[in-house]
């Protein structure tokens, strides 16, 4: 057996340049730049997942954010061809404590920092990210710039110039990731189902559990109207995750409300759960730091079990854990919660087949626990036959 | 569902004494489970022979049984308790089996006791090899390949499917005979035949091997609900090949993508619901192919283990806690998690830190024995470490040793080391393979030539490069500026590491001088399961550098009340083992009593100590000057610092006390000039002679030629050493001159900076340990022990008796006035360990301790006086007449006024020897000296001496025969000292053979024996009537034909070979063997008890409330 370092690419951390972390509250965190140099500004969240980092990257719903990496040490394992969840990188910046020198993985196609620089991602390394990351816990997710290189100016200035970039709240983002045309993704063997799913930010893991599960995927722009749902002449519709404020979304939420009327079975994750939530009459509200990592517990109300979660959301849905309420639907009950902190992790019709869920039964990256939800949308679907 | 009202009384066994593989960490285990019952309003009683133990302290359960963990006195004690259920989970493979066993023989049913947290048959379906092989497949996970094959053909066969190497392994040979791993066909021809010859079903299992591969650990818990939770995941630094407790291993994972992670999450959840572990902890081993990312499931333990202590400790989720709360019936999601005090237990801990783990080692104790790491453990403790990075990790893992090296660059580099010869080293998995690893690439070996040869991951090893850097920095840079120094520091460099690399700044106080002058200082984070998501209740702090001046220190202030800091005593090892975190635990609930907060430093994850929520704040730091250095300014920072103990952790803390000191830190107790006065030999004479006290006559050489001049002045033999030991490290009885020169030039080796002390070895003396406080005012007597062996054995490794079984009143009262003069005349303030030895009618002093002893926690199951409680107290100032008012000590008397009735405790050693192979595959001697060997000890307690050294005996290695044949083969000069205690194992029914000396001695004595032939017979020549091909002694031991061994040594006089083999014989097939002629009278004692039936169990409170004084309370 050989052993061989993939590559041999080493960065000594002296040599890099310097960069800034600042905070719209005036918080500056000094480090060395990571990836690409330059300016990135987007919302400051931290990911507590020790693995994935290549997944978490490639996330949609992290578009413009800039993620702080909770765990130490970040690009061990290089970057690989399969495990990427979009076409893309999608956050804003990166912040990570201990960036590894070379990556060690049998699926290694390069070093991180090189993935980062090539698809020109501003990122921050050997910042105290614990200390970042209370400060985050204690004065909520904010604006934010990582500044390297040119990038770099006094701290008002940066200051200033986080404070004049957007805001995550009333931002609608959905548009900006969504695809630009409808796709298909095939079901594995015999298509016993038809799904039209809406791109509100997709990860490759969904389409590809559907399709394990004889669902023939079709994709569709976050733009579809019900007509171009109608026209694939589905058997259930599924609302992806995706970034933005759940309250701008007024299309995807009509559209919703057309699929109830018509009683498809329909299955949402993460911001779909959002989108379904408040076609049910629910409000969403933005968390003060959201929860991003792959360890936290939700409870299923109806069996009592705890499954653990991937989850990346900064806002949630208004809602007392078990609590049956009354939509234009029909009956409708908060499904699941997290015991962490009783916030809503999904709701269930009654009425009508339709059910979200605000964690990732897609994980990729994180626990598979809550994959079973795919062959709920199975049995919803083979229920409404 | 709330927890279960159908129980009210559950009996927890604990898994004996410490051994390798199975150490303090069930301490810790059976101690939070205790905690945990009894809070949930159980009644708890609890079996465990090992009285080092905090779980066996009488008021962590409400019956505490200190008996031998075997199914017949479990027995008696579910016949006496009659509890609803039994927990077994948290004590070990020893209580699993125990349990299993209790089953087996009906107990349970017939006493209407429910196993909880276990299911007997998910234990089997988890230990039977094929049955688990089974259910991985059934739930698709992937095994290595294997075939079980009767003919060379169908080795061939699968050997051409699987590809080599493969293991060979024999069915059903005893100790692994005959396996082994073939690389070539060659290995596979000879290998297989020999192994199928062996086998006595002409069988062998033929295995694909997953040497060198890339291994995991999971630890899971589920409840009763079918929730399941990934507690941890370790990764180990050595690859497969080494035993994963010999491993460098790293927690979490450091080179798996979330998909291989999740793969091997996956394939653990549902292989622990196929295997059906009710609830409870479990842990999961996995191998990876490196090149391919081939996962395989290796074996899974379905209980609480080692790792389950390292992951407690590493995540801060406390799974014998919650494991025991489990099997009362809550579910994850009803538990709370401490740490955050708000979230549930149903979640997976999530680190923003790195946690190393290193084994120490203790090879230098077993000359002769092959330091090579397999998949046999042969550690005997551990420390962990936490850092911001695993380079930082590492180095304090390295530093938190205590062996000669405490971190990289701080020994010179072996002579003539080149690339080729340490990678030749690499190749071979030893001691202390990261600092070869170090050396390799610093003379130029390439990270792929490392890895290659050692099969580390190169992302380890690259770590490691980076260190070599960094050291070319050090040594290269013009000045140590501040940001070179704070990287250094984020490297998890030491100041001594530095010192060593630059000596210009005068060593590691130059380095700390400069470091502060420039304000480079750690930060204390905080392990709180969350990577900070939630905010922390729980003080459980590490230390760590960042880059960021301003980085935050999370220490909370607390103004409020005076802190205690109690040094603990670092990683486990042959000497200094869990007796002294059991006084540094003790200690803590005494001070916290008192008023104050305390804060434990210690670094050894196995301990009760380390345990979040044994002190009020707790430091998982290296045990160094430099390092419990900043721990007390962090304190002093956000506090008073009103006390610092350096005396019950052992040596470790108190080999810093005058630094400390020195340093302005307030230590508490006995002073360290005191401890100098009792630890340097000239100034410990000078006390003694003010003290009219004798000592062995001695003298101190710094070479062969002035110990030989020692030596034939006092007179053979003389007992050898080199000065400030612990556990008799390089200590040995020297009977000529040839010897001597012999010792010296191995054991300059040992110690060069410290001359060697000669002795007068006392022969026939009756050696007595004495532990006792003293307040400068007067002496309480702990307990005065009688050694059952005689003086020249080491205390730790010899059996004794409390109260002394041959003491009169008058001895125990001159050993009173004794104690009283050299506590007096050395200073103590606190615990003071003596050892004398009684010789001639005239009591010699041996050595004092100013300080915790091994014995505190027997002495104090023995006559139920806190001695560590009450020292600690006394320490920060109480006065003994204060503690007796208060009702700590008792208001009259002492340990040395027992009453006439007392019961005996009996404290026994158990030994390694079994653990370790020299190179050639023979065992090592288990012949007992003064170096010690053992790694822990039983307690065997009745109403006299002969039941409780039988029940010693049971607890330590077994029961000792009732009938049947015992050999002996004794030194001439015992041979009359043995012939009552033969006469009346002949009396008793025993068979007896001898050798023909011993024979003759006998028979003439009117002993009738058959006489058997001597190993070295066999190819020498015929003795009497007996010639060759006559079976040997020994082979008629390996045979099974012998109960018991009385088998005493003479030093350099006696048949050496032939009491080796004897010896080792003995411990491969596990048959009592004695080697002392004192020893041999109390076996004989506890036959007789044994044969009388008349063994009964009495838990502690009942023995204790026998022993105390009428009108007491």
């Amino acid at each position: 057996m050989t052993r061989q370092a993939t590559d041999t690419y080493r960065v000594n951390a002296g040599d890099r340049a310097p960069a800034a972390l600042v905070l719209e509250d005036g918080a500056v965190y000094r480090g060395l730049s990571y990836g690409a140099q330059g300016t990135a500004f987007g919302e400051v969240v931290f990911c507590t997942g020790m693995t994935g980092y290549q997944e978490t990257l490639t996330d949609p719903s992290y578009h413009k954010q800039i993620v702080v990496q909770t765990a130490p040490q970040i690009g061990n394992t290089g970057w690989n061809d399969e495990d990427d969840e979009s076409s893309r990188i999608w956050v804003a910046g990166y912040v990570v404590r201990e960036p590894a020198r070379i990556p060690s993985n049998w699926r290694s196609r390069r070093p991180l920092q090189e993935e980062l620089a090539r698809q020109g991602v501003v990122g921050i390394a050997q910042v105290d990210t614990r200390t970042l990351t209370r400060h985050i816990r204690e004065h909520g997710a904010m604006r934010a710039g990582v500044f390297s290189g040119d990038g770099l100016a006094t701290t008002d200035e940066m200051v200033a110039r986080v404070a004049d970039s957007p805001s995550m709240a009333g931002a609608d983002l959905a548009g900006e990731v969504t695809t630009s045309a409808p796709y298909v993704v095939p079901a594995e063997g015999e298509a016993r189902f038809r799904v039209a799913a809406i791109d509100l930010g997709i990860k490759s893991n969904t389409p590809r559990m559907m399709s394990a599960r004889g669902m023939e995927v079709h994709v569709l722009p976050a733009t579809a109207t019900m007509a171009d749902v109608r026209a694939i002449e589905p058997d259930g519709v599924f609302l992806s995750n995706g970034p933005g404020d759940p309250a701008t979304t007024a299309h995807a939420t009509a559209l919703t409300r057309e699929v109830l009327d018509r009683k498809l079975p329909l299955f949402g994750i993460c911001f779909g759960n959002q989108i379904l939530g408040r076609a049910l009459g629910l409000d969403t509200y933005k968390m003060r730091y959201g929860h991003r990592g792959m360890n936290i517990p939700v409870m299923d109300t109806a069996t009592r079990r705890i499954a653990i979660t991937a989850q990346n959301h900064g806002f949630a849905l208004e809602g007392e854990p078990g609590a049956r309420f009354t939509s234009p639907y029909g009956a409708a009950t908060i499904s699941h919660y997290c015991p962490n902190d009783d916030t809503v992790e999904g709701v269930r019709c009654h009425d009508v087949p339709a059910f979200a869920v605000q964690y990732h039964p897609e994980a990729a990256a994180g626990p598979h626990d809550a994959a079973i939800l795919f062959d709920e949308f199975v049995a919803l679907m083979e229920d409404a036959r | 569902m709330p927890k279960r009202t159908d129980l009210s009384h559950i009996l927890v066994i604990g898994s004996g004494p410490i051994v390798i593989g199975q150490a303090a960490e069930f301490d810790y285990s059976g101690t939070q489970a205790c905690r945990v019952l009894r809070e949930e309003g159980f009644r708890v009683s609890l079996v465990n022979s090992n009285p080092a133990t905090i779980m066996t302290d009488p008021e962590f359960a409400d019956s505490t049984y200190l008996e031998p963990v075997t199914p017949e006195f479990l027995e008696q004690v579910i016949a006496t308790e009659r509890p609803d259920a039994l927990l077994a989970t948290l004590g070990g493979q020893t209580a699993l089996n125990a349990a299993v066993e209790l089953d087996r023989r009906g107990v349970l049913e017939r006493y209407g006791v429910e196993l909880i947290g276990a299911d007997i048959e998910a234990i089997q379906r988890g230990e039977d090899r094929q049955k688990f092989k089974d259910i991985v497949r059934a739930v698709g996970g992937d095994v290595p390949r294997s075939a079980v094959c009767q003919t060379m053909d169908e080795v061939r066969e699968c050997v051409a499917e699987i590809g080599l190497p493969v293991v060979i392994r024999p069915a059903y040979t005893m100790g692994g005979r005959g396996s082994g791993m073939a690389h070539t066909p060659e290995d596979l021809e000879r290998m297989a035949a020999y192994g199928l010859s062996e086998s006595p079903v002409c069988e062998v299992l033929v295995e694909e091997s997953v040497l060198g591969w890339k291994e995991y650990e999971l630890e899971l818990m589920r409840d009763y609900r079918d929730n399941v939770v990934v507690v941890c995941s370790i990764e180990n630094v050595d690859a497969m090949g080494v035993h994963t407790g010999d491993s460098v291993t790293v927690a979490p994972s450091m080179t798996l993508t979330d998909r291989e992670y999740q793969q091997m999450r996956d394939v653990g959840i549902d292989v622990l619901r196929e295997v059906g572990v009710d609830t409870g902890g479990c842990n999961i081993q996995f191998a990876f192919h490196p090149d391919t990312g081939r996962m395989v499931v290796i074996e899974m333990n379905p209980r609480v283990s080692r790792s389950s202590a390292l992951a407690s400790k590493a995540t801060g989720f406390p799974i014998a806690k919650i494991a025991a709360k489990l099997a009362i019936g809550y579910s994850l999601d009803e538990i709370t998690n401490d740490i955050t005090g708000e979230t549930p237990a149903s979640f997976e801990p999530t680190l923003d830190y790195v946690v190393v783990k290193t084994p120490r080692f203790a090879f230098e104790k077993f000359p002769g024995a092959d330091p090579e790491l397999t998949t046999t453990m042969k550690s005997v403790g551990e420390a962990m470490a936490v850092g911001r990075s695993f380079v930082e990790a590492l180095g304090k893992a390295l530093r938190s040793m205590e062996t000669r090296s405490l971190g990289f660059w701080t020994q010179p580099d072996p002579e003539g080391e080149t690339v080729e010869s340490a990678l030749d080293a690499l190749r071979t998995p030893h001691d202390g393979r990261l600092y070869t690893v170090e050396r390799a690439l610093r003379l130029g070996a390439t990270v792929e030539q490392v890895c290659e040869a050692s099969w580390i991951d190169p992302w380890f090893v690259d770590q490691i490069l980076s260190l070599v850097e960094l050291r070319a920095e050090i040594t290269e840079a013009a000045v140590l500026d501040e940001a070179l120094l704070r990287r250094a520091k984020r490297f998890g460099v030491s100041d001594r590491q530095i010192a060593a690399l630059r000596p210009e700044l005068a060593g590691e106080d130059g380095v700390r001088t400069l470091r502060h002058r420039l304000g480079v200082r750690p930060v204390f984070k905080t392990v709180d399961t969350c990577a900070a998501e939630f905010a922390a209740r729980t003080p459980y702090h590490y230390s760590a550098y960042e880059s960021d001046p301003a980085a935050e220190t999370e220490v909370v202030a607390q103004r409020d009340r005076p802190k205690a800091i109690i040094l603990g005593s670092g990683p486990n090892r042959i000497g200094q083992g869990i007796e002294f975190d059991y006084s540094c635990v003790h200690a803590t609930l005494a001070l916290r009593e008192a008023g104050y907060e305390t804060v434990m430093v210690n670094c050894n994850p196995e301990t009760v100590s380390t345990d979040y929520d044994t002190s009020d704040r707790l430091y998982f730091e290296p045990l160094t000057f430099e390092d419990v250095l900043e721990v007390v300014h962090a304190e002093q920072e956000s506090g008073t610092v009103g006390a610092v103990i350096v005396q019950l952790g052992g040596q470790t803390p108190l080999s810093l006390s005058r630094r400390l000191a020195a340093a302005g830190v307030p230590i508490v107790g006995t002073s360290p000039e005191a401890i100098h006065l009792a630890e340097d030999r000239g100034a410990f004479g000078d006390v003694l002679g003010a003290a009219g006290l004798p000592a062995p006559r001695y003298g101190t050489a710094t070479s062969f030629e002035g110990a030989k001049l020692v030596a034939e002045e006092i007179g053979y033999p003389v007992l050898v050493r080199p000065s400030y030991v612990l556990g008799g490290r390089g200590m040995e009885i020297v009977y000529d001159t040839e010897h001597l020169a012999s010792y010296i030039t191995r054991a300059t080796e040992v110690s060069p900076e410290h001359p060697v002390l000669v002795d007068r070895f006392l022969d026939d003396a009756i050696e007595i340990d004495v532990d006792a406080l003293f307040d400068g005012e007067e002496l309480y007597l702990g307990g005065v022990m009688e050694h059952i062996e005689e003086a020249g054995i080491h205390s730790g490794d010899s059996s004794c008796a409390l109260p002394p079984i041959t003491l009169g009143k008058a001895d125990i009262e001159r050993v009173r006035a004794s104690t009283e003069a050299i506590a007096r005349g050395v200073g103590v303030r606190g615990l003071l360990n003596v050892q004398y030895a009684l010789a001639g009618d005239v009591l010699y002093v041996l050595e004092a301790n100013p300080r915790a002893s091994r014995t505190a926690p027997f002495v104090s199951k023995a006559t139920g006086i806190p001695l560590a409680k009450a020292a600690a107290l006394i320490m920060t100032g109480a006065s003994i007449k204060e503690l007796r008012a208060r009702g700590v000590l008792r208001a009259t008397g002492d340990g040395g006024t027992l009453p006439p009735d007392a019961p005996v405790a009996v404290k026994e050693a158990v030994l390694p020897f079994h653990r370790f192979r020299t190179p050639e595959g023979h065992g090592v001697d288990s012949l007992l000296s003064p170096e010690m060997k053992s790694t822990g000890e039983v307690m065997g307690v009745d109403a006299a001496f002969g039941m409780a050294f039988a029940k010693s005996q049971v607890a330590a290695y077994g029961p000792l025969p009732t009938s049947g044949t015992v050999f002996v083969s004794v030194a001439n000069r015992d041979k009359r000292a043995l012939i009552f205690p033969v006469k009346r194992l002949a009396d008793l029914g025993f068979e007896i053979l001898a050798t023909s000396g011993t024979a003759e001695v006998l028979r003439r004595n009117g002993v009738p024996c058959a006489e058997v032939r001597k190993y070295s017979d066999d190819t020498g020549t015929t003795s009497g009537a007996r010639g060759p091909g006559e079976p040997t002694i020994v082979d008629i031991i390996l045979d099974g034909g012998v109960d018991m061994i009385i088998n005493t040594p003479y030093g350099n006089s006696g048949p050496r070979i032939d009491g080796y083999e004897i010896r080792t014989a003995a411990v491969a097939r596990n048959v009592p063997c004695i080697t002392t002629v004192q020893g041999a009278a109390a076996a004989v004692h506890g036959i007789e008890a044994s044969i009388r039936g008349d063994i009964g169990v009495r838990s502690l409170q009942q023995l204790h409330a026998a022993m105390a004084p009428a009108g007491d309370s």
